[in-house]
C-alpha cells in the first residue's frame, strides 16, 4: 500500500506492506540509516525517533499508522552545520564508545528535554531506562542530558 | 611467579591461517609513487622486525618486493595517511593510535587519516583482541611516525647544509635557524619521493615529553556518530543491493532433511540458495527477504538436545583439548594435609552472550571472481582466510573491509555473516546485505564459556596462604595463575566438551578465574579471622598490585569490620586493578550502593578514553556478575531475546569512582578488559559481608536472594 510520510520536514510517498515498521521504511526506503536496529522488539531503544515530538520506538510503529504525523530522526537535529545542544553535550562528555546506541539515546534525550522542565538524575534514569548502551556509557549520557538541560535553562 | 604456557590466543577462538600467501601489493603501492612512504618488512609474527637498508631507497617502485607493507604515507600536499589492520569497535583506538602518530610525527591530529582494517590496504594483523593494540600497535605506529619524522628532518637539514640537530620538527614543518629556514612536509617531498624504513635506531619521544599522546583528545569521528552519519556495516547501501535472510535450524546440531523452496522462488526478484546445510534467500527488499524465507518449507533432523540442567556435571567430564601445562610449585598435597586452616569450595560461571548492540552484519559483492566483504569483525585477515577456504579463491581475490563497528567485546572473531552474505551474493550476482536479527545474534554467534572452578586452599593461623590447588573446567586459562605469593601451588586447566559454541569474551576467563580466586581468598580470610584487606596485603609481594589495592581502599574508605563491603584485586595483560563495592540487601533484593575501582596499566595514552573504558568495563561487568546467564533446553535457547535476557541498564548503575594511576615510567598496556575482573568477586564478598551468605555462582543473584534475607 502507498502511504505518505512526513519525515524531517519532507513528505515522502512510499510503498509499504501493512505490517511494515517505520524503522524499516526509514532505513531501507528513505536511506535514513542513522536510526538503528538493535532488537526489533521494543527493548533497546536503538531505533528511537520522535513522532510529533514524543520518543517512539520505530521498530514497534507501523509505517502505515503514522501518516499525518511528523517524524523526526537523528538526521534532522543538525541545522546549517550547527549541532543540537544535546549532540554537543554528547561530544563534550564523550558519551559514547562504539556509538551504535547514540542516535537512539540522543533522540530519547531530545524528547525528554522537550517534555520535562525540571530534570533530576532520577528523572533522567527513569525516562532513559529502556534504552540500552551495551558499552556501558550510562553515567556519561546522564551527564550529557543534564548539561543540555542546564544550557536550555 | 610461574607462568602458564597455555596458548591463550587459542582460547580466543582464533585459528591462525595454515598458509599465508604473499599478496602482491605493487598496484596499491604504486598509488604512493610520490611523497614519503614508510615501509616495513611484513611482520609475520605481528612483532616489529627491524628493516634493513637493502638498497631499496629512492622511491624505486619497481624494485620493491611484493611482500612489503606500507604503514604511513605523506603526500605532496602534506596529507598524512597511516595504515593499520586493527579495528575500531568502540575502544577508541582510532583516536589513541592517531594521537601516537601525531605525537611522533609532530603534526596536528586533524592532519592524520588512519586507514583501518582493510585486507587490501592495511598490513596483516592477527586481530583486535587481547588488549594488544596499545602495547604493540601503538608502539609500532609511533616507530613508523618517528622514522618519517627523522628522514624529513634529515632531508631539510641537508638542504640547508646544517646538522640534523640544528633543526626542529613542529606542526607538520621542519624549522632550521631563522624564519627563512622553514619548510612543510609536503614541500620537502615534492618531486623527490622518499622512502623511510624503521630501524632499531629510531628514537621515540619519551612518554614524559608527550604533548598530544597522553591527553584527552576528543573522539575522532564523534561528530559522525552524534549526527548518525557514520555508516556501520548494517547501514551500507551500495547500488543494486539485495537483502539476505538465512533460514536457520530450529535447534543446535539439526541438519537439513528436505527443502521445498518453490513458493519463495516464485516471488519476484528472489534468489534462493540451498547448498548443503546452508539455506538462505536474497531479495530486493528486507521485507521481501523475510517473506521469502518464511515461504520456504524446510524439514530438519533432530538436534543435539543440549540442556543447561546437567551443564556443570557435563563440563567436569574429561575431554580432549589443549590443557597446556599446569602451574606446579612446591608440594600442594603435603601442604594441604598440614593445614591447619583448610578451605575447599566449588564455583561456577554461566554462559553469557556478548550481545553487541550492532548484530553481525555483512555486505558482500563479487566482481570478476573477486569478492569484497564489508563486515564487523575483530579479525579481518582471519575472515579473509575464511572466505578463501569457503569459496576456494586465492587470497588476493578476497578482500575484507571493516567499517568502525558497533562493538564486539570478543564476540566478533568469526566471519559467519561474511560467508553467508558472500554465498548469497555469488548466487545473486549482485551485492547482498545480511544483518542478523537479534535472535540470530543470540543463537548463532558464540558465548563466553561456562565453567566450574574447584579450589582447595590451606593457610597458617596467621593468615599466610600455604597451599593453592586450583582446577578450572572449561572456562579457560586466562589469569589462571595466582598473583599471591603461595609456596605450594597446583593450578590446572581442564578442557571440556562444551555443549554450546563458545569463544572469547572481554577478558576471556580472567573474569571467571578472578571471581573464583578472589571469592576464595575472602573465604580464607574469614576462616583466619583477618580483615580481607590486611589478609591480601599479607600474601602479596607485587608492588603494582599493592599500589592499586591501596589506592582503591583509601578512596573507598575501607574499614575492617564494616558490613556490606567487599573488595577484590587482580592483574591481567599488564593491567592492575582493585575494586571495592558496597551493597545493601533488603528483603532479598541486592542493591549496589557504590563502586570504587583503581586501575593502572603503565603510561596512560588518553585519560578520558581510559576512564570511559574502565567505567564501561564495570558496567558491562555488572550484568555477568549479577544477572546475565544463557538458558538452554533441548538444544534451544530459552532466553535469546532482549525481553528475556537482562542487560545492565541506566537504573542498574551505582555511582562509580574511577581512580587511574599513571605510570609514565612504564610502557602502556591495554585497558579494555582487565578493569572488569574485580567487580563480581567484590560484589560477592560484599554480599557475604552483609548477609553471611556466600554465593559461589555467576551470575550471583539472577533472581535476588531469598526474600527473608536482610542485612
Ligand atoms: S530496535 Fe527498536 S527497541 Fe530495539
Ligand atoms: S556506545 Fe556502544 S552501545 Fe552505547
Amino acid at each position: 500500500m502507498k502511504v505518505s510520510l512526513r519525515v524531517n520536514g519532507a513528505t515522502h510517498e512510499v510503498d509499504v506492506t501493512p505490517t511494515q515498521t517505520l524503522l524499516s521504511v526509514l532505513r531501507d526506503q528513505l536511506g535514513l540509516t542513522g536510526t538503528k536496529y538493535g532488537c526489533g522488539e521494543g527493548q533497546c531503544g536503538a531505533c528511537t525517533v520522535l513522532i510529533d515530538g514524543l520518543p517512539v520506538r520505530s521498530c514497534q510503529a507501523r509505517a502505515s499508522l503514522v501518516q499525518d504525523k511528523s517524524v523526526s530522526t537523528i538526521e534532522s537535529l543538525e541545522s546549517n552545520g550547527r549541532l543540537h545542544p544535546l549532540q554537543e553535550a554528547f561530544l563534550k562528555h564523550e558519551a559514547m564508545q562504539c556509538g551504535y546506541c547514540t542516535p537512539g539515546m540522543i533522540m530519547a534525550g531530545v524528547g525528554l528535554l522537550a517534555s520535562t522542565a525540571d530534570l533530576t538524575d532520577e528523572a533522567i534514569v527513569k525516562a532513559m531506562d529502556r534504552n540500552v548502551c551495551r558499552c556501558g556509557t550510562y553515567p556519561r549520557i546522564v551527564a550529557a542530558i543534564k548539561e543540555a538541560a542546564h544550557a536550555r535553562a | 611467579m610461574p607462568e602458564p604456557d597455555i596458548e591463550l590466543e587459542r582460547y580466543e577462538l582464533f585459528e591462525g591461517p595454515r598458509y599465508r600467501f604473499e599478496v602482491d601489493r605493487r598496484d596499491f603501492l604504486k598509488s604512493f609513487s610520490t611523497g614519503l612512504l614508510v615501509l616495513l618488512v611484513v611482520p609475520r609474527d605481528g612483532v616489529l622486525s627491524a628493516q634493513q637498508e637493502s638498497g631499496r631507497g629512492g622511491g624505486d617502485r619497481d624494485r620493491m618486493p611484493a611482500d612489503v607493507n606500507a604503514w604511513l604515507h605523506i603526500g605532496e600536499d602534506g596529507a598524512v595517511t597511516a595504515f593499520t589492520g586493527k579495528v575500531e569497535l568502540g575502544q577508541n583506538i582510532r583516536t589513541s593510535l592517531t594521537q601516537a602518530i601525531a605525537e611522533e610525527l609532530k603534526v596536528p591530529i586533524a592532519a592524520v587519516t588512519l586507514v583501518m582494517a582493510d585486507t587490501g590496504r592495511t598490513p596483516y594483523d592477527q586481530g583486535t583482541f587481547g588488549s594488544r593494540t596499545t602495547p604493540t600497535m601503538n608502539l609500532q605506529l609511533r616507530k613508523v611516525a618517528a622514522a618519517a619524522r627523522e628522514v624529513l628532518a634529515s632531508r631539510a637539514a641537508a638542504q640547508w647544509n646544517i646538522a640534523r640537530d640544528a633543526v626542529t620538527v613542529k606542526d607538520g614543518r621542519v624549522q632550521g635557524s631563522g624564519a627563512a629556514q622553514s619548510i612543510g612536509f609536503g614541500e620537502l617531498v615534492k618531486n623527490a619521493p622518499l622512502v623511510a624504513t624503521v630501524s632499531e635506531k629510531t628514537v621515540l619521544e619519551s612518554p614524559k615529553d608527550w604533548a598530544v599522546a597522553g591527553t584527552a583528545v576528543p573522539k575522532i569521528n564523534g561528530r559522525d556518530i552524534v549526527t548518525g552519519r557514520h555508516r556501520y556495516t548494517s547501514d551500507m547501501t551500495p547500488e543494486g543491493l539485495l537483502y539476505g535472510r538465512i533460514v536457520r535450524p530450529p535447534s543446535y546440531g539439526a541438519t537439513l532433511a528436505r527443502v521445498d523452496a518453490s513458493a519463495a522462488e516464485a516471488m519476484p526478484g528472489v534468489v534462493v540458495v540451498h547448498d548443503g546445510n546452508f539455506l538462505g534467500v536474497a531479495a530486493p527488499t528486507a521485507t521481501a527477504a523475510g517473506q521469502a524465507a518464511l515461504a520456504i518449507k524446510a524439514e530438519w533432523t533432530a538436534g543435539s538436545g543440549a540442556s543447561a540442567r546437567t551443564l556443570f556435571t557435563d563440563l567436569k567430564r574429561p575431554a580432549d583439548g589443549n590443557a597446556g601445562s599446569p602451574i606446579i610449585a612446591g608440594s600442594v598435597d603435603e601442604a594441604l594435609t598440614r593445614g591447619p586452616l583448610k578451605v575447599d569450595a566449588e564455583y561456577t560461571v554461566a554462559y553469557i552472550a556478548h550481545a553487541p548492540l550492532e548484530p553481525r552484519a555483512a555486505v558482500a559483492e563479487w566482481q570478476d571472481g573477486r569478492v569484497t566483504v564489508w563486515t564487523g569483525t575483530q579479525r579481518p585477515f582471519g575472515v579473509q582466510q575464511e572466505l578463501v577456504d569457503a569459496f576456494h579463491v586465492a587470497p588476493d581475490k578476497a578482500r575484507v573491509i571493516v567499517p568502525d563497528t558497533g562493538s564486539a567485546y570478543g564476540g566478533k572473531h568469526t566471519g559467519d555473516a561474511a560467508i553467508e552474505a558472500a554465498r548469497l551474493a555469488r548466487a545473486a550476482g549482485k551485492p547482498v546485505k545480511l544483518v542478523w536479527t537479534r535472535e540470530e545474534e543470540f543463537a548463532w554467534a558464540y558465548f563466553r564459556p561456562a565453567g566450574v572452578i574447584e579450589i582447595h586452599a590451606a593457610a597458617q593461623k596467621d593468615g599466610v596462604v600455604t597451599a593453592w590447588d586450583y582446577h578450572n573446567y572449561n572456562s579457560g586459562p586466562a589469569a589462571i595463575g595466582t598473583p599471591y605469593d603461595v609456596a605450594n601451588q597446583r593450578i590446572v586447566f581442564h578442557p571440556a566438551q562444551s555443549p554450546l559454541r563458545q569463544g572469547s569474551y572481554r577478558g576471556l576467563a580472567a573474569v571467571a578465574n578472578h571471581f573464583a580466586r578472589e571469592s576464595h581468598m575472602d573465604e580464607v580470610a574469614h576462616a583466619a579471622g583477618i580483615d580481607p584487606l590486611a589478609f591480601r596485603l599479607k600474601n602479596l609481594r607485587d608492588d603494582r598490585l599493592v599500589a592499586v589495592l591501596k589506592a582503591a581502599t583509601d578512596k573507598f574508605g575501607w574499614k575492617a569490620n564494616a558490613t556490606g563491603i567487599g573488595l577484590a584485586c587482580g592483574v591481567e595483560k599488564g593491567g592492575y586493578t582493585a575494586c571495592c563495592v558496597e551493597v545493601r540487601v533488603a528483603r532479598g533484593a541486592v542493591t549496589l550502593v557504590r563502586v570504587t575501582v583503581a586501575f593502572e596499566c603503565g603510561a596512560i595514552v588518553n585519560p578520558n578514553g581510559l576512564n570511559n573504558q574502565v567505567e564501561g568495563a564495570i558496567i558491562q561487568g555488572l550484568g555477568g556478575a549479577l544477572f546475565e546467564a544463557i538458558g538452554f533446553e533441548n538444544g534451544r535457547l530459552t532466553n535469546g531475546h532482549f525481553a528475556q535476557y537482562r542487560l545492565p541498564r541506566f537504573s542498574d548503575v551505582p555511582p562509580i569512582d574511577v581512580i587511574l594511576l599513571d605510570r609514565r615510567d612504564l610502557p602502556p598496556a591495554g585497558a579494555g578488559e582487565t578493569p572488569m575482573v574485580g567487580l563480581a568477586p567484590a560484589i560477592g564478598n560484599a554480599i557475604f559481608s552483609a548477609t553471611g551468605t556466600r554465593l559461589r555462582a555467576l551470575p550471583l543473584v539472577p533472581h535476588g536472594l531469598p526474600a527473608s534475607t536482610n542485612q
